[in-house]
């Protein structure tokens, strides 16, 4: 098992938790998203969603992450929203 | 031809006066005619680097300002023909230059050598577009703490915003023994982040400590891994295709066998 952990990354090394940290730091100086821009698309996503299904409003988790792009392998920035769903609304079935 | 490189950073304390030192001692070690231009206006430092602090007579705001000529300016050094170093003003501040009195600068520098480094201050104010002005190339140096990254990669944006594409990066105070045990951010880590052109890397080195105490670059060292680093940049920006030391690479022998086994 020890050899085994030899070959394994370990994420609780500082220097992941240094590149974790930059890279999401940077990625918010590189596009200039503030935590209060943020909380206004949130608000909005909520307002949209909240006609078709009920959701988690607590739950919901937005961020600005990195993804690669489609066409080549640079990296772009991607808005991710995680958005839990407690039940859909009569609305969307039809 | 001759190219005007400025060395910058976003972060104070990572290293550019040390780099620009060595680089241009380096670059007169080859034989090229090179000037280090101390564009830290109101903070010299790259005078006591080089150990030619004694010399000073005018500096860059008397060339701009025309208080002497050009020639008048330019500091030989004691052990290189072919360097010579143009200080900063001390009682001068940042507002003392324009960026287009530094571009009329840069562009009779040319006329004299082949080199002309340019110590750029730290930050992102004036003293950074007047550093900049007359550049060709530009390197950027950190050290792999987060700080000094996050600082590098404003500054790889700015330059870029100013027409300067594919600044190169130098990797400074990369400690051997912590990136291994995986607390230091290794080369791979950082050239991911910034997403840039890797010049080399230095290792942190006591011998850096002692040549600047003694007023003479380690690039003059041999025997150190410091000195020798400098020495490889060097070549890399006269065109040569120079490995990365093997001491420079922090890639464990297991790291290796993994990405063999494994892939990645």
């Amino acid at each position: 098992m020890d050899l085994f952990k030899l070959f394994s990354k370990k994420d609780n090394k500082s220097k992941n938790v240094a590149k974790e940290r930059l890279k999401l730091v940077l990625i918010h100086d590189r596009t200039n998203v503030s935590p209060k821009f943020l909380e206004m698309i949130k608000g909005d996503i909520i307002k949209v969603i909240s006609d078709y299904m009920e959701i988690d409003k607590d739950g919901l988790d937005i961020k600005i992450t990195r993804t690669k792009s489609n066409t080549d392998n640079t990296p772009i920035p991607a808005l991710i929203a995680n958005i839990p769903i407690l039940k859909m609304k009569d609305k969307t079935v039809e | 031809m001759s190219e005007v490189i400025v060395v910058t950073s976003g972060k104070g304390g990572v290293g550019k006066t040390t780099t620009v030192a060595n680089i241009g001692t380096g670059l007169a070690m080859l034989g090229k005619k090179v000037v280090v231009v101390d564009a830290d206006i109101g903070l010299r430092n790259l005078d006591v680097v080089l150990g030619l602090e004694n010399r000073i007579v005018y500096d860059v705001v008397d060339v701009v300002e025309k208080v002497c000529r050009l020639k008048q300016g330019l500091i030989r050094d004691k052990k290189y023909d072919g360097l010579y170093l143009l200080p900063a003003a001390q009682t001068r501040d940042k507002t003392a230059i324009s960026p287009k009195q530094m571009q009329e600068l840069t562009t009779n520098l040319r006329e004299l050598f082949d080199y002309i480094i340019i110590d750029c201050p730290a930050g992102i104010e004036q003293g950074f577009q007047n550093a900049i002005a007359g550049a060709d190339n530009a390197i950027v140096v950190t050290t792999p703490e987060v700080s000094a990254v996050r600082d590098a990669d404003r500054i790889i944006g700015l330059l870029e915003a100013k027409g300067l594409h594919n600044p190169r990066l130098i990797i400074n105070r990369i400690r051997h023994d912590m990136v291994k045990r995986g607390d230091m951010m290794n080369i791979d880590d950082m050239i991911d982040i910034l997403a840039i052109d890797l010049l080399g890397v230095i290792p942190d080195d006591e011998s850096i400590v002692v040549s600047t105490n003694k007023g003479e670059p380690v690039v003059t060292n041999k025997d150190a891994m410091a000195g020798m680093a400098y020495m490889n940049i060097t070549r890399r920006i006269t065109g040569e295709e120079v490995p990365l030391l093997s001491l420079e690479v922090d890639e464990g022998v297991f790291t290796k066998i993994r990405k063999i086994l494994f892939g990645k």
